[in-house]
């Protein structure tokens, strides 16, 4: 009889097959995405590393190899430092209060309210709202002449601020922008982090006596931990990569000549306008160039974040 | 989406459309078309030509001929034509090029079309012979462009802002008060010690600057293309006396074509600002409601060429022969004339210039200047400069150098020397 053991077979064929599918298929689903990664993300970074080691200029047809020669120029050139420093500063005016404010907006809208649902999503809004928009409204809001800022400064008799002008008060102009957009977002990550938060720990602390901040401090902080280290992480890499806000609030301000220098005084170029200045927006298209400078601000990218991470581990010791 | 690429989707998003677009100008129908055959003619433009109604008369002849017009801004209209020549793809089949940009381009001759195949150096007779070389590859062996317009030089005022300093307001007696620069600042001085309310004598000192070096014999470059800011006094010289403006208090500072110098003008925030004549069509349309108020006088210092351009055919073009009679057309005498009138971008034609039509061409908007006259005499006078490749590039690190003694960031010694420093690294 052959039907018993051409099922068998069967079955055991069967179980090949399924046994393949189990090991294999999630690789071939995850496969799309690494695809897109090798093409769109790992072969820009090799291929960038490449070109950062030669003479590379859009206009030439010939490519010589100079090693580290970029990288010399870069640690001795005075604007790259500058963008590095305006970066920071940038990144720091505008990342702190963000969080501080994201976390207390979420410990708001963790309580019971009606229209709770509205509230959230209004927080969305200014991050939905493009970047051109928000920075040319905001351009005009800290104009010099004509300005909403200046005009209640001015009423208040405080005088007029020429915000794009100077160092401190275009980071601070441009700190308010991308705080604008990016509070509400990282709000929305804190309260879903805090809605995991068991109520009864609060129901405890609320009859022991703790104050509403003592709840936010002991409580709240501590359990969304995680997320709070996931959100810095986060930010700081978003904040080291500002590009669009400087160049536009240049280009919506003027003062001089250029509009990828970030003002006459490049008071507000950051690395990422650097990197372009030098790659895209002068005639030399000088490609080496600025793929040295992209590396050497992916390393300032890495090293900031890695900062930034075992300080947010260590906030753990000072609060449980 | 990993949270890393959160903020840069935007960005991507915006340059895939970008690329989109360079896309859609190569696809230009099948090349060798049967002349019945639509053909789709692309033109890039940097600004407002006033070309659009020539376009509708063109097609009346050319009932094949579809003409798409792509307006981007300045520097980024000629900085994408860089990129598009480099890569061989996406340049419209005509493209504008401005006079501080057309010897990068020239310096090119392989990346273009050259126009004598097609018949366009009979052309050279109708044109000023200086506008004509600056359209020739860098060996005069090739016709690379066809001038549109030149930026014979002039000056522009508010006539009731000098009313109130207590100045002149007739056009004439205007242009007596400043034959110099010197006695511009001057003006300018006696304009402040009025103190009127809200206004500044001038813009800002950029394109101050930029006239008082265009009027020089010899101005970035000397005629092998070598820079010369640190050594020629011509230079040095406009950057002091762009500076004594700044000192003197007189700018409004508001540089030039940013959005507060566009509300500058309809605010009335500055009383003069240097008028090449492609600059009167920017006035009315910026300052609308101000019709009547401005006038033009001759400008300080003997005359000068600023700005002006050239239409060109990148190689990359399917359809060169049909580019190239398009350019033969917009930039006809007839055409030229036209756009003056309508626009205020001034020939490239000296045969118009003592043009009754153009002589007595008046604009109400300017208090009925004779605005024909003006710039012919403009024209006229003007001696050519020889520009280098990187005008644009040494024109920006001077740009940003002036900015920052406006901003009171630096002294113009300090920034002077900074600017030495950027023009060297100018490659």
């Amino acid at each position: 009889m052959s039907t018993l053991p051409l099922a068998v077979t069967r079955r055991r064929r069967r179980g090949v097959r399924h046994t393949l599918d189990t090991r294999v298929s999630p690789y071939a689903y995850v496969a799309p995405f690494f695809l897109l990664f090798c093409a769109f993300g790992l072969f820009p970074l090799i291929y960038t590393a490449w070109v950062s080691l030669h003479e590379w200029t859009l206009l030439s047809e010939t490519q010589t190899f100079i090693g580290l020669g970029n990288y010399g120029t870069l640690l001795a050139d005075g604007y790259f430092w500058n963008a590095t420093f305006n970066t920071l500063s940038i990144g720091v005016l505008s990342t702190v209060p963000q969080l501080v404010l994201a976390i207390w907006l979420a410990h708001l809208l963790n309580k019971r309210l009606r229209f709770a649902t509205l509230f959230r999503i209004s927080l969305l809004l200014p991050n939905v709202t493009s970047v051109v928009a928000v920075v040319v409204i905001f351009s005009q809001l800290f104009g010099r002449d004509f300005g909403l800022i200046n005009w209640v400064l001015g009423g208040l008799g405080a005088g007029h601020i020429d915000w794009a002008a100077g160092t401190a008060t275009s980071h601070l102009a441009l700190s308010v922008m991308i705080m604008w957009r990016w509070t509400g977002y990282n709000a929305l990550i804190f309260l879903a982090a805090m809605q995991a938060v068991p109520r009864e720990l609060y129901e405890a602390a609320t009859l022991d006596g703790a104050s509403n901040l003592k709840q936010l401090r002991s409580i709240t902080i501590p359990m969304i931990r995680p997320t709070i280290i996931f959100v810095v992480i986060v930010s700081t890499i978003g904040a080291m990569q500002i590009i669009a806000e400087p160049m536009l609030f240049g280009q919506s301000t003027g003062g001089g000549g250029g509009l990828a220098t970030g003002g006459p005084d490049r008071q507000f170029q950051t690395l990422a306008l650097f990197v372009y200045e030098q790659g895209f927006a002068n005639s030399t298209f000088d490609f080496g160039y600025a793929s040295a400078a992209s590396w050497l601000m992916f390393l300032a990218v890495v090293i900031v974040a890695g900062i930034n991470f075992l300080l947010t581990r260590k906030v753990k010791g000072g609060l449980v | 989406m990993t949270p890393r690429t959160r903020r840069i989707v935007p960005l991507v998003t915006a340059s895939l459309l970008a690329l989109a677009a360079c896309g859609s100008g190569g696809d230009t129908a099948t090349p060798a078309a049967a002349p019945t055959e639509k053909i789709k003619l692309t033109i890039g433009l940097f600004g407002d030509f006033g070309f659009k109604p020539l376009y509708e008369e063109y097609k009346k002849t050319h009932p094949n001929i579809e003409i798409a017009e792509n307006v981007t801004q300045f520097n980024d209209h000629h900085n994408n034509l860089v990129k598009r020549l480099a890569t061989n793809a996406g340049a419209e089949d005509v493209v504008a090029v401005e006079v501080g940009y057309v010897s990068t381009f020239t310096a090119q001759p392989q990346k273009f079309t050259d126009l004598k195949q097609y018949g366009l150096d009979q052309r050279q007779g109708d044109y000023l012979d200086w506008k004509w070389q600056q359209g020739l590859s860098k060996d005069g062996g090739q016709v690379l462009g066809l001038g549109t317009d030149v930026g014979g030089l002039a000056m522009c005022y508010r006539k009731d802002l000098f009313k109130k300093a207590g100045l002149p307001e007739d056009r004439d007696e205007v242009s007596a008060l400043w034959p110099t620069w010197e006695d511009y600042i001057a003006t300018g001085k006696k304009f402040a010690a009025a103190d009127v309310a809200g206004a500044k004598f001038v813009d800002s000192p950029g394109e101050i600057f930029r006239a008082m070096v265009n009027q020089a014999p010899v101005g970035l470059y000397d005629a092998q293309d070598t820079i010369i800011v640190d050594s020629n006094p011509d230079v040095k010289k406009a950057w002091d006396l762009s500076n004594q403006l700044t000192a003197e208090g007189l700018t409004a500072k508001l540089a030039a074509f940013s959005p507060p110098w566009n509300t500058g003008f309809a605010k009335g925030s500055f009383a003069t600002i240097i008028c090449p004549a492609w600059m009167t069509g920017f006035i009315q349309e910026q300052a609308k409601d101000s019709a009547g108020k401005w006038d033009i006088a001759t400008v300080p210092g003997g005359s000068g060429n600023s700005g002006g351009s050239h239409l060109m055919v990148p190689k990359q073009s399917k359809h060169p022969k049909e580019a190239a009679e398009l350019i033969d057309f917009l930039t006809s005498k007839e055409n030229q004339a036209k756009v003056f009138k309508e626009e205020g971008t001034f020939p490239s034609i000296p045969s118009l210039y003592d043009d009754p039509s153009i002589q007595n061409f008046t604009k109400p908007f300017f208090g009925d200047a004779p605005i024909g006259k003006i710039y012919s005499n403009a024209a006229k006078a003007l001696k050519p400069q020889h520009l280098g490749p990187k005008e644009a590039d040494v024109r920006v690190a001077i740009g940003n150098g002036l900015g920052r003694v406006e901003q009171g960031k630096q002294t113009p010694d300090e920034a002077w020397a900074q600017v030495l420093e950027d023009v060297k690294k100018i490659k």
